[in-house]
């Protein structure tokens, strides 16, 4: 697997930042499109959120892997190429069967299909474990806003965790991928 | 004048046919060593106010697959035909592709891997051949497996580039797809001991498919070039995907043909447009009109080819017929600014783009005897750095943004060796809303009630407007 190190001056600044609510932003094993990555990102700091971003083509392991040690709030999966159905519904199974990610809220959305959403993978989604499913149309961010808004206010979420957490955290925002601001 | 191939002779749509189709394009294919390959043909039928026109296309099933390149053939243009392939072969997921084929979900492409090699034989069968050269599109970092395939299967023409296909697409080493590549080159140009003239081309000139300054395009799709040559490929496409003005693309597409011929030691070349690869427009009015003005970009710069997008584009993949429309479309576009006279650019080739690009491209090649050695140092200092790109091996330095005039402009160039060439501009901040105003400029210019003026491509250049970049 690569190494997904980003300059160490973005750990840095994040040393000084209280401690936020997380979310991890990602995408399926086979999607490389990363603009909806970025946009993502961009929107959840915006609303508060602290994002760990891992990029592009994230296989099934590496996420469960990266959640289990950042434990974050919610797991964001966007998918555009139209694969995200079929792996999506690989990943969620790996995420739910491991005890530690078992219960964390996981929400994934944009172009799920090849089709255009004359299929849509909506109920075959949330059955086999996700929380909201956000198929592209034409309320999808004001909904995705209401999921996050029942997670809790990003900035003032309270984090169950102490020092050790904050210092886990750190450590993997070093890791993303991630686009300066 | 020539006028588009009306050869509508029927297709078989099963996956027996016989060897030969009757009656196809009859007296259009090269004779003798100009019939050898995909290069060949491209300059045999395109350049000088001629297109070759091409889809993206690639369906999962090998029945669809046929049917398309059938299509393709059979439309009102001149075509090559194309198989693109799945995401899942793309990043070598190949059990994932065969649980969606097993399962019966469609994907994104065809699985050329994955089908067995005698249900891909069949999908070709007595479609491809001297006069219909197919080209395989795959996106992937790791592609020796998927050229070896290609390979068995008689298939002498792809894509991509060590760069291209590794940052836009996963997160691959960038040595690790350098070495790939060269051992994926070298297999390939070991076709012609079959008598065959293996063809690449470069992707280079797409890097994310939109917000990536033109000079930046076009030295990677040289740098490139130059790797497939010096790992021996001898038939060569460089790439240009149109952007967001048409007279800077001008410039990018003069610049890049300029230093072709500067430094490839061959003829064997030539250039192929991409119609707009991002955020495409929604309406159909919009999507034609982008096609079309890609069509006459490609015809205004003497490009030979133009891969085209479709009215679906920014939804879902497209159907065949969706392909088909816009296969004439972009011909019957091409036809008509053939006949129109290009107004001519004042000195286009001496450019801010043609300068940036030839700095990059020297500055990158002083770097080191060996090309792989010289992209992988050129991506540690920053001198080769694609704004917005994730990927871990890119310093993520560099920044665009697009001025008043719809100019794809640097806002930061970070450690790239331009900083004499580009005037220096502050930053605004970055935030989700401004990042997509920059993704959806071109969509909302063409999806916007009123066509986008059609002289616009032909205005003269404003060289003196106070508000836009000097930085190509
Ligand atoms: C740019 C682009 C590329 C670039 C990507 C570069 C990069 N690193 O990102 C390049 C050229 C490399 C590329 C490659 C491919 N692409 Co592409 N690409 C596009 C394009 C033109 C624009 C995407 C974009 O940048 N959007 C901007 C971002 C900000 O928005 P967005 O991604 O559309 O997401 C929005 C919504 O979907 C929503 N959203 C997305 N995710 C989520 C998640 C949640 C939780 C929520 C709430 C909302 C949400 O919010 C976003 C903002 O509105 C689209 C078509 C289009 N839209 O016009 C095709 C498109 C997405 N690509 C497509 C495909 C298939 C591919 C390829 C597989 C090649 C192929 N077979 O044709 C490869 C990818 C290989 C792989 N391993 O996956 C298809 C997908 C088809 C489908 N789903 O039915 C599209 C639709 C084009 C098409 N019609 O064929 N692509």
């Amino acid at each position: 697997m690569a190494d997904l190190s980003r300059p160490a001056d973005t750990a840095a600044d994040r040393a000084h930042t209280p401690a936020r609510a997380t979310v991890v932003v990602t995408t399926v094993a086979s999607d490389s499109h990363t603009w909806n990555l970025v946009y993502l990102q961009l929107l959840l700091e915006e609303l508060g959120y602290e994002v760990v971003n891992l990029g592009p083509c994230v296989p099934d392991e590496l996420l469960v892997h990266h959640c289990r040690e950042i434990r974050p709030s919610a797991v964001v999966i966007s998918s555009v190429n139209g694969h995200g159905a079929q792996d999506g519904l690989r990943v969620i199974r790996a995420l739910r069967e491991d005890e530690l990610t078992a219960t964390l809220p996981v929400a994934i959305g944009g172009k799920l299909g090849v089709d255009g959403g004359a299929t849509s993978h909506t109920e075959r989604l949330l059955a086999a474990g996700f929380d909201a499913v956000f198929e592209d149309g034409a309320d999808t961010l004001t909904a995705f806003r209401r999921f996050l808004d029942e997670l809790g206010p990003g900035a003032d979420r309270a984090l169950e965790s102490g020092a050790e957490r904050a210092a886990v955290q750190r450590r993997h925002a070093d890791e993303q991928m991630s686009v300066s601001v | 004048m020539r006028s588009p191939v009306p050869d509508k002779s029927p297709v078989p749509d099963k996956l027996s046919v016989p060897d030969t189709l009757p009656g196809h394009r009859p007296g259009c294919v090269p004779s003798g060593s100009a019939a050898r390959g995909f290069g060949d043909f491209v300059r045999a039928h395109g350049g000088n106010g001629r297109l070759v026109v091409q889809p993206r296309m690639g369906f999962s099933d090998p029945a669809a697959m046929r049917a398309g390149l059938a299509a393709t053939r059979a439309s009102a243009a001149r075509t090559v035909g194309t198989i693109t392939l799945d995401a899942h072969t793309r990043v070598g997921h190949l059990q994932a592709a065969a649980a969606a084929l097993r399962e019966g979900t469609a994907l994104n492409g065809y699985p050329v891997v994955t089908h067995p090699p005698a249900t891909t034989a069949r999908v070709l069968d007595g479609i491809q051949g001297p006069g219909f050269p197919v080209q395989v599109r795959h996106g992937s970092a790791r592609p020796v497996g998927i050229f070896r395939a290609l390979a068995a299967l008689g298939l002498d023409a792809s894509e991509g580039g060590p760069v291209s296909y590794c940052l836009p697409y996963g997160r691959t080493p960038l040595a690790e797809s350098v070495s790939q590549w060269a051992a994926a080159c070298e297999l390939f140009a070991s076709l012609r001991e079959a008598g065959r003239e293996p063809h690449l081309e470069t992707f280079g000139g797409c890097m994310l498919g939109q917000l990536c300054p033109p000079s930046l395009l076009v030295a990677l799709s040289v740098l490139e070039a130059l790797f497939f040559l010096r790992h021996g490929i001898r038939s060569l496409s460089v790439s240009y995907a149109q952007q967001t003005n048409p007279e800077q693309d001008t410039e990018a597409i003069a610049a890049l043909r300029r230093l072709c011929a500067e430094l490839l030691p061959t003829d064997d070349w030539h250039v192929v447009v991409y119609t707009y690869m991002g955020v495409f427009p929604q309406t159909e009015h919009g999507a034609r009109r982008l096609l079309e003005s890609s069509a006459e970009l490609a015809v205004r710069t003497g490009a030979e080819r133009l891969i085209v997008k479709t009215v679906a584009e920014s939804q879902r993949i497209p159907t065949i017929q969706e392909n088909v429309d816009a296969l004439e479309l972009a011909a019957a576009a091409a036809e008509s600014a053939a006949r129109t006279a290009p107004a001519p650019l004042h000195h286009p080739a001496d450019s801010p783009t043609y300068q940036q690009a030839a700095a990059l491209v020297h500055a990158v090649l002083d770097l080191h005897p060996d090309l792989s050695q010289a992209l992988l140092r050129a991506f540690r200092r920053g001198y080769l750095d694609v704004p917005y790109c994730l990927h871990p091996d890119n310093r993520g330095l560099t920044r665009s943004f697009i001025d008043p005039a719809g100019r794809l402009c640097w806002a930061s160039v970070g450690n790239l060796p331009i900083g004499h060439l580009v005037r220096p501009r502050s930053t605004t901040r970055l935030t989700s809303a401004t990042l997509l105003t920059d993704l959806t400029r071109v969509r909302n210019r063409f999806d916007a009630p009123a066509p986008p003026a059609l002289a616009a491509s032909r205005r003269p250049p404003a060289r003196d407007a106070p508000k836009r970049c000097a930085t190509g």
